[in-house]
């Protein structure tokens, strides 16, 4: 519900409320109001009739109202005095309805001469059902127009009142971080809808800028750290090539030289995991899984072949998936790797596909892996001191950089990690 | 062989001369852009070492220069930047290969010997030392005039080797270049002294005049007898 028309909504209730609660109190002054005219016609009626008495002494007799609006009875003098002026609403027989109605009565008391009569008074009444029902249909039609014209109102006139707004949050929806946009300018005479533009602007530049230094630091971090190993190693093969080195000190500078080998790779691990989660790879191809996974074990062949590894494909359709090409090798060679590195000498690999997901399981020790650790960094087997520990969070990272579940499990003796690439399916 | 190399690091820049000198090169240096351009202007280099990120300015802008004076054919850009722009970039302006810091200098020798051999003018593209002949159009290797088989593996490893005879080659150096990147989590490197092991015993079969000695554990030398 957009707003326009939620705002609409809760103005409708209050219409509702407010209209139905002045309808009740305009009922009630309006009949308050007409009583007041009717007694006052009455009150003026008994005048008339008193005036009217002294010409014509046979009033006196009218007793029953008749054809006429009042009545006549004589009283003693005791009673008359005790008569105040009294209005009353009351029910009478009306021979045109055919039925009771609702009329106003005075009783009072007059003098005429030395005796004493018992006058009253009648006028028709408003009929009060009626005068429910007519005000009743009054206030709806009045709600009804009410509403009806603030909803035309609403769509011809906030909406163009709202256009800024719908314009801003399109460019919000519409911004992408690793492409360089324009500030929004989006011309509005309304102060918070510029408040909300200028917010946008300053929050859209900052976060461009944190983007910006954290892809140059992406970029200078591998320079800066990989000119001084680099020193390092070359200084180190030269030392190394020295005729004068005896046996125990070459030893010691070849261990130093690998673990120099160690810092560089694991700098390079780490500079990948910071772009993956910086989004800094936004070519999209198709790729066939499938071959990808072949290329691969043909890289490591010489290993495999070594360890007297067997591979076995299960392809129940060609696997192709919308994603960057060197992320999808990346992705791919880790996990082959792993397959390769952490299996059995005489061990197997089993690979299977279908239209959405791969698995890849390789023969292993008795040992599963600690579900709640394998993707996070650094984590690895004590016993492997080669390797960084990096290579399956890089695997995650590319996982969860296009949203696609990655799991583990252990069974029959095999390691198995299952990537499911539903979500980018071409 | 006449070599320039521009690298602002002056600490890198000396090892690298130390070692260029061991292979006998004449080798001038540059330490910023205009000595660089100022050099290359004045003289001819059989190879260019250009590192890309220099003080005053891109070592890419010095490559744009050599094409422009049609002397980029022999330059090796030299990159601490892993971005594949900058590689493309080079290779787009000509430079004859792309080699990303910290690299060995096995791979550095086997690099320039490659853009050194494909600037010569004979043609040949085959390596000597002693009775072997390898050819490297063919793949083909002879020893005493006799043809050897070697695999693909042992070919490239001693391909390798010929480039860098009598210098050190660690076995990372050499599962690098053999293997590629992808090798770092290997958790030892028998696979690698199973291929030397078998290269090994090719050579000595056949009265080879090089051999492949192993060297403190951590590598490996082809010395000539």
């Amino acid at each position: 519900m957009k707003l326009l028309n939620r705002s609409l909504l809760y103005l409708s209730l209050a219409f509702f409320f407010i209209i139905g609660i002045w309808a009740i109190i305009f009922y009630f002054n309006l009949k308050d109001e007409i009583r007041d005219s009717i007694d006052d016609g009455l009150e003026n009626n008994k005048l008339l009739l008193i005036q009217k008495i002294r010409t014509d002494t046979t009033l006196l007799s009218q007793n029953q109202f008749g054809g006429n609006n009042f009545e006549i009875h004589p009283i003693s003098k005791q009673t008359a005095l005790q008569q105040r002026d009294v209005y009353k609403d009351t029910l009478m027989y009306r021979a045109n309805e055919d039925d009771l109605e609702p009329v106003r009565i005075l009783h009072s008391a007059i003098k005429y001469g030395d005796k004493y009569y018992k006058l009253k008074v009648i006028s028709s009444l408003v009929e009060e059902d009626d005068l429910i029902e007519d005000s009743f249909w009054s206030v709806v039609w009045l709600f009804v127009i009410l509403v009806g014209s603030t909803l035309v109102i609403n769509n011809l006139i906030l909406r163009k009142l709202w256009n800024p707004f719908y314009d801003i949050l399109k460019r919000l929806k519409n911004y992408r971080l690793d492409k360089e946009e324009s500030v929004i300018n989006t011309p509005t005479k309304t102060a918070e809808f510029r408040e909300l533009q200028q917010a946008s602007n300053t929050l859209i530049r900052h976060t461009q800028e944190v983007y910006t230094s954290q892809k140059q630091f992406t970029e200078n971090a591998s320079h800066e750290l990989q000119t001084p190993l680099a020193i390092i190693s070359n200084k180190l093969e030269l030392l190394l090539e020295s005729e004068n080195l005896v046996q125990t000190d070459a030893q010691t500078i070849a261990e130093v030289i690998t673990l120099v080998q160690r810092l560089t790779q694991l700098n390079k691990s780490l500079l990948l995991l910071a772009k993956i989660e910086n989004k800094q790879f936004p070519e999209q191809s198709i790729i066939t899984i499938n071959e990808l996974t072949k290329e691969s074990w043909n890289n490591f062949e010489d290993f495999a072949q070594y360890k007297q590894l067997k591979i076995n494909y299960d392809e129940a359709a060609k696997l192709k998936v919308i994603m960057d090409p060197s992320l999808a090798a990346i992705l791919i060679s880790n996990l082959m790797k792993n397959a390769i590195f952490h299996n059995t000498a005489g061990g197997s690999i089993h690979l299977k596909f279908n239209k959405h997901e791969f698995s890849i399981c390789n023969t292993a020790t008795n040992t599963p892996l600690q579900q709640e650790y394998i993707f996070t960094r650094f984590q690895k087997d004590a016993s492997k001191t080669q390797s960084t520990g990096l290579g399956l969070a890089v695997c995650k990272a590319i996982c969860d950089f296009y949203n696609l579940p990655i799991n583990y499990s252990f069974f029959e003796n095999q390691h198995c990690f299952t990537v499911n690439f539903k979500n980018i399916l071409p | 062989m006449k070599i320039l190399l521009v690298e602002d690091e002056k600490e890198l820049r000396n090892t690298l001369v130390a070692s260029l000198l061991k292979e006998q090169f004449v080798v001038e240096t540059a330490e910023n852009f205009s000595e660089a351009i100022s050099k290359i202007a004045i003289y001819d280099y059989d190879c260019i070492l250009l590192d890309v990120m220099l003080p005053d300015g891109s070592g890419l802008n010095i490559l744009s220069e050599l094409k422009a004076m049609g002397k980029s054919e022999n330059v090796i850009i030299i990159s601490a930047k892993d971005a594949l722009d900058d590689k493309l970039k080079g290779l787009e302006l000509g430079a004859d290969d792309y080699l990303t810091k910290p690299f060995h200098i096995a791979e550095l020798n086997a690099r320039i010997k490659a853009v050194l051999r494909r600037k010569s003018l004979d043609g040949k593209n085959s390596i000597e030392l002693g009775n072997l002949i390898l050819n490297i159009d063919e793949r083909t290797l002879t020893i005493e005039k006799k043809d050897i088989h070697l695999n693909r593996k042992e070919f490239d490893i001693l391909n390798y080797f010929l480039l860098n005879k009598n210098r050190l080659i660690t076995k990372t150096a050499l599962a690098e270049y053999v293997w590629g990147d992808q090798i770092d989590q290997a958790d030892n490197f028998d696979f690698i002294y199973y291929q030397i092991k078998n290269l090994r015993k090719k050579l000595q079969q056949s009265e080879a005049d090089v051999s492949i000695e192993s060297i403190y554990g951590i590598g490996y030398k082809l010395i000539e007898k």
